[in-house]
């Protein structure tokens, strides 16, 4: 396996991994052509979570070469630590000019190469090597696009800092959560233990319009859909996002997963929690 | 000054790093770099950060490129914030790996010496816990003893801080057998011996912050009425 060059030059890549940092301890970073891609595809680890996060990279990058194995399999896979590369992209907050490198210096590394301003006439540099490990070919079929199942609500959801608040306290009470939501724009959390329910109820949150003309057609607009999960995944999910999104809707396919589909500007990340078994 | 420009230095790397390499490389440009010694279990392996900084930010300096010492960043970063807290001119003096280097802070009050062991060219490619050398006598100086009865505005505060050796590693500890070397001997520099609590073998010695020193360079004549105040007292107790 080759190690291929590539050349980055970045505005606001840093608070991109800021947020994957929180939300993946290793992560794969996918390269193509068009795109980058933080996955996290843990099936036994991270007890089936699932998170897929894609950037265009012309929106982020003055420069960008890559090269992958070969034209079929355009392609760069690498497994690093997130915090690693946030800390890298940190120091880069006041920098002149950033630079990111796929090198190998006895092991291979994602150079991180950064500018920093500085009031003397010599410019300071900082390098950070994040030691990543390629993932061979074979492996990549782990690491495809999480397809989107046919969910059977598909709700905006509130405020993502007040959920927050909330599934904290709730944690504190359970360490299950139950997600409902239906088509008329009610979403609610509850939790059900032997001495107390507690359920904190959003309204008027609006539902997305449909994909397509299907079963949901028939679907009582009243009527939940509801999956049951582990509290500390929601909670470590909502503790990612620093900022509210563009778009955030939840889906929910009943009794089997939910799934977060948020967009932060440029940024789109897909987050899968699996139901409770 | 070169408290800031170091300090600002500083701030890219981890906080829980125990040491870093202080450098001289191409085209004149001082390096800072992390320090991780090799672990064992090579399928995690730690960033690596590196500053450089051009040779027009610093006032002064004399050196050769491929010049380098590797010590604690810890008690590093420590003296960093009080040379900036105080606002003192700092200069690095140092040597060959493994002989002391001496960070000297100054100001129209006060002239202090941190005295850091290096770690020497065998300590650089395996495991070895390092030792701080008893403190260099530098000139301007004074002896602890000769303050004992004064009465002049002048004051010395002898610090000793002893930081767990294993505490400050990142890596996993790492057991020491006996027939390790024993760690460098203070050598030619010492006088004032205040002989160091011998360690015994197959354990880490704890790492001593030997001695920073205080003197006043204020001539006697410009002494202040009255009696001198105590400014720290020892934390020993018994006056």
């Amino acid at each position: 396996f080759l190690f291929q060059e590539k050349i980055i030059t970045a505005s606001f890549y840093n608070w991109v991994s800021a947020m994957v940092a929180k939300l993946a301890k290793i992560c794969t970073l996918r390269i193509s052509p068009q795109t980058l891609n933080f996955i996290l595809s843990d099936k036994v680890a991270g007890g089936g979570v699932s998170m897929w996060c894609e950037l265009e990279q012309e929106n982020f990058f003055s420069e960008f070469q890559m090269e992958g194995v070969s034209a079929e399999n355009n392609a760069i896979y690498l497994e690093l630590t997130s915090e690693n590369l946030s800390r890298a992209l940190k120091t880069a907050q006041n920098a002149r000019a950033l630079k990111v490198k796929l090198t190998n210096k006895h092991f291979p590394c994602l150079t991180v190469s950064i500018e920093l301003l500085s009031v003397s006439s010599s410019s300071r540099i900082v390098t950070h090597d994040i030691p990543v490990k390629v993932i061979p070919r074979k492996l990549w079929k782990d690491l495809q696009e999480p397809t989107v199942p046919n969910s059977d609500v598909s709700i905006y959801l509130p405020v993502l800092k007040t959920m927050k608040s909330i599934v904290e306290k709730m944690r504190n009470l359970s360490s299950h959560l139950i997600i409902e939501a239906n088509l008329s724009g009610d979403l609610n959390l509850k939790i059900e233990t032997e001495l107390v329910c507690v359920t904190t109820h959003f309204k008027d949150l609006g539902n997305p319009p449909l994909a397509s003309e299907d079963a949901s057609q028939d679907r009582d607009p009243e009527q939940m859909a509801e999956v049951r999960i582990d509290i500390r995944k929601l909670l470590q999910f909502l503790a990612g996002q620093q900022v509210n999104p563009t778009r955030a809707v939840c889906n929910i396919v009943s009794n089997k997963l939910v799934h977060f589909d948020l967009l932060h500007e440029d940024v789109s990340l897909q987050y899968f929690i699996p139901a409770f078994s | 000054p070169l408290h800031r420009v170091l300090g600002e230095a500083v701030l890219p790397f981890p906080p829980a790093l125990a040491e870093v390499t202080l450098g001289i490389g191409c085209g004149r440009r001082v390096i800072l770099r992390s320090y991780q010694e090799e672990e064992a279990d090579s399928s995690v392996r730690a960033m690596v950060t590196e500053m450089s900084i051009g040779e027009e930010d610093f006032q002064q300096l004399q050196a050769q490129e491929g010049a380098a010492i590797t010590f604690c960043l810890k008690e590093f970063r420590g003296l960093l914030s009080f040379a900036e807290s105080a606002n003192l001119s700092l200069s690095i003096h140092f040597d060959a790996p493994g002989r002391p280097a001496i960070f000297a802070v100054k100001d129209t009050l006060l002239d202090g010496h941190f005295v850091l062991a290096t770690m020497s060219e065998s300590d650089l490619h395996s495991p070895a816990p390092h030792r701080l050398v008893p403190p260099l006598q530098a000139h301007s100086t004074p002896h602890l003893d000769d303050f004992a009865n004064d009465d002049i505005d002048s004051y010395m505060i002898a610090m000793e801080t002893t930081v767990d050796s294993e505490g400050s590693r990142a890596g996993p500890s790492i057991p020491l057998s006996p027939g390790l070397r024993p760690p460098c001997s203070p050598g030619p520099y010492s006088e004032d011996n205040d002989a160091e609590p011998s360690t015994e073998p197959g354990t880490p010695p704890p790492k001593k912050f030997r001695s920073l020193f205080f003197g006043s360079i204020l001539a006697p004549a410009h002494s202040p009425p009255g009696p001198s105040p105590v400014l720290a007292e020892d934390s020993e107790g018994e006056g």
